[in-house]
């Protein structure tokens, strides 16, 4: 099947060409056309126009899949940057060593975690991926190669953790693992009834466990506002007497529905289902890695079940002062709008500084969700979300964008003008034309 | 632990096979003509487990170095089992039509090369008593077609003298595999359209492990191919001849 250059909320639409690489020792391909730019794709998991360069030239690094080297006793992997997460994982899981800061897939590339300075469940304890970079090479369109580390080329360390694929192609990067006795995490589940509970459980589990998440109702209205389920998990110390196998494959969604499946009536009785499920009294269980971290990686193409218009994440961090005044306020504009997703998740952000210059996990708390993408209505939900955070002075994570305005942008991230500085003449993504475009 | 030497180490295929052996601690000896690619794929297969990996650089019409080779991978891997043979490459068919030159370059390379590096394999496994010897030949050796038969008949001059030499070797204990690979997605392949009918590196590479291991004597990867070409090589040729194939 032809593969198709897309992002993963398949929103929005665009046309590019395509230059598959293949050798890191192979100079950077150059558009024929003098007015035609470059971006690096990695795997496409990112939600909006990141990844993309309508009318320019995508350069599909897959094949920059070899790894460099591995020290097995230190836990530090060189590799090229088309690597997944999860060929990393199925490597050095099995001699001790996990992925610090792993995303909610492990379907990304080693540039693509880079490039958008991923975080995950683990951001109190580990911060984003960019702070166990160790070192990297980029590729300019000159023709320059640099290695850049905090000691090296450190401007560019800092423009390219982040970077959004623009400062040049990232070819490999030697990334610091973390130690694990096992490939099995130890969790727990609890209900919570309320806005308020969830930062009473979270404060507590924060200073005690590696990963918390909470997944939220967003249907959710009045006092019910913010009920959800908190997730925390540790690596086990002890193997389990029967290991349970997780098969890597998926299962895949065979076919785009006609419309989107998640639309209010599915909402409504799935949120109200999954919530009753759980318990108020903490729930535990040992599992594999593969299901705690990466749920949705079992179903391959889950995104076609919001339809052919595709859907739109949002995703936002607000400082913790007045923090749970801004949630509470983006949950209820959400909920009176009657639209969203059952894939509505939220956590704290630790204190963790990343290197990354245009990084967006910062102190606060973040929120993230799906919306089938209705047109308007969905914009407009949107727009009004991005009031709450800008009066906030929070941020919107570009990687999951596909409709914040330039000047929202501006304010999310006023460091935008340095890091434009550091943008290869001859890279240009989607993403920067719609929210730098209006300014030039 | 098994030692195997690669012809065309850097190729698709070629890696992805080599890379199921490195993670099995096999130790391998890698030949192609680009140096930093070599390093590039033999880095790869020490990070995945390899137990030892050697490089040569070679031009494969380099035939006064393809004894010594041979004997260098004996000597340095201590001990030779496999041999894949998995260089290539694929021509414009009008290129070939246009000028006979360029089809001779074809035939060197895809073909008289490949013959070359069998003749000494098979005189150094006859010796030795016992080993594999694999060659990546393709599903246009069945039949010679109209867009591609100059690459066809090097693959299909390939694919008869191995039907003989493994005959031959038969009865020195020496299993000869013909690796018939359909449409597969590699930078051979970047100028196709992609359709349904096309497999990855990565398939072809198990098919070809598994081949290895069950010392099979022709495999068609993906297995479909094999009935494919039944059908193709049954149409009479008055018939045939008036298809676009």
């Amino acid at each position: 099947m032809p593969k198709r250059y897309q992002s993963w909320g398949r929103y929005p639409r665009t046309k590019q060409d395509i230059v598959k690489l293949h050798w890191r020792s192979d100079p950077l391909p150059l558009p024929k056309s003098p007015n035609k730019t470059i971006l690096p794709y990695g795997n496409g998991r990112s939600y909006g126009d990141s990844c993309l360069n309508d009318g320019g030239v995508l350069l599909d690094t897959r094949g920059l899949d070899r790894l460099l080297a591995f020290d097995r006793e230190n836990g530090i992997l060189r590799c090229e940057a088309g690597v997944l997460l999860s060929e990393i994982l199925a490597l050095v899981v099995p001699h001790g060593w996990f992925v610090a800061a792993t995303p909610g897939t492990q379907l990304v590339t080693v540039g693509g975690a880079i490039a958008n300075d991923v975080h995950g469940k683990g951001h109190h304890r580990d911060g984003t991926f960019g702070q166990h970079v160790r070192c990297f090479e980029l590729l300019r369109s000159d023709g320059t190669h640099r290695v850049c580390s905090p000691t090296e080329n450190s401007e560019w360390f800092a423009a390219t953790i982040g970077g959004l694929g623009l400062t040049g192609l990232i070819v490999w990067a030697e990334i610091a693992l973390k130690p694990i006795a096992n490939p099995y995490i130890e969790a727990a589940t609890t209900r919570f009834d309320q806005l308020d509970s969830y930062f009473t459980i979270t404060r507590d589990a924060d200073s005690h466990d590696e990963y918390t998440v909470a997944w939220i109702d967003c249907l959710a209205q009045g006092n019910k506002i913010g009920r959800g389920i908190f997730t925390r998990g540790n690596h086990a110390s002890q193997l389990p007497t029967k290991p349970k196998q997780s098969q890597p494959g998926g299962f895949p969604f065979p076919v785009e529905p006609p419309l989107s499946l998640i639309n209010s009536v599915t909402l409504r009785a799935f949120n109200m289902l999954y919530y009753h499920s759980s318990q108020r009294r903490s729930k535990k269980s040992l599992l594999h890695y593969r299901p705690f971290f990466y749920p949705l990686d079992a179903i391959d193409h889950w995104n076609r079940i919001y339809g052919p218009k595709g859907f739109m994440q949002y995703q936002c961090v607000v400082p913790f002062t007045d923090g749970q005044a801004s949630v509470r306020e983006l949950l209820e504009r959400i909920a009176r709008s009657r639209q969203g997703s059952f894939l509505a998740v939220l956590k704290t952000f630790g204190d963790q500084a990343s290197p990354g210059l245009m990084s967006f996990p910062r102190p606060g708390v973040t929120l993230a969700l799906d919306f089938p993408n209705r047109g308007d209505v969905t914009l407009q939900l949107l727009s009004s979300l991005d009031e709450v955070v800008r009066q906030a002075g929070g941020a919107v994570y570009p990687a999951k964008d596909a409709r914040m305005s330039g000047a929202s942008f501006r304010a999310f991230f006023p460091q935008w003008e340095s890091f434009a500085n550091y943008i290869d003449a001859n890279f240009s993504s989607s993403f920067w034309r719609r929210v730098t475009g209006d300014r030039q | 632990m098994t030692n195997i030497l690669i012809i065309g180490a850097t190729s698709a295929i070629a890696e992805a096979t080599a890379r199921l052996f490195a993670t099995q601690g096999d130790k391998l000896y890698l030949v192609a003509r680009r140096h930093e690619r070599l390093q590039a794929v033999a880095d790869d297969l020490r990070a995945r487990g390899a137990g030892q990996v050697e490089c040569e650089v070679l031009d494969v019409m380099e035939y006064n170095r393809h004894a010594t080779v041979i004997t260098n991978a004996h000597a340095r891997l201590g001990g030779l089992d496999i041999a894949l043979v998995a260089h290539g490459t694929l021509p414009i068919q009008s290129q070939c039509e246009a000028s006979f030159e360029t089809a001779r370059q074809e035939f060197e390379i895809n073909c008289l090369s490949t013959l070359s590096f069998l003749t000494h394999l098979a005189n150094f496994f006859e010796a030795q008593g016992n080993g594999t010897i694999a060659v990546i030949t393709s599903v246009a050796a069945d039949r010679g077609r109209q867009s591609n038969y100059t690459y066809g008949a090097t693959k299909a001059a390939v694919t008869a003298f191995l039907s003989g030499l493994r005959s031959r070797l038969h009865k020195a204990n020496v299993h000869v595999l013909t690796i018939k690979p359909g449409f597969v997605d590699t930078p051979m392949t970047s100028d196709f359209d992609k359709g349904l009918l096309w497999t990855t590196p990565e398939r072809v590479a198990s098919g070809i492990y598994r081949g290895i291991a069950k010392k099979a004597d022709i495999i068609y990867l993906p297995f479909f191919w094999r009935w494919i070409m039944l059908v193709i090589r049954l149409i009479p040729e008055r018939v045939f001849k008036r298809l676009a194939l």
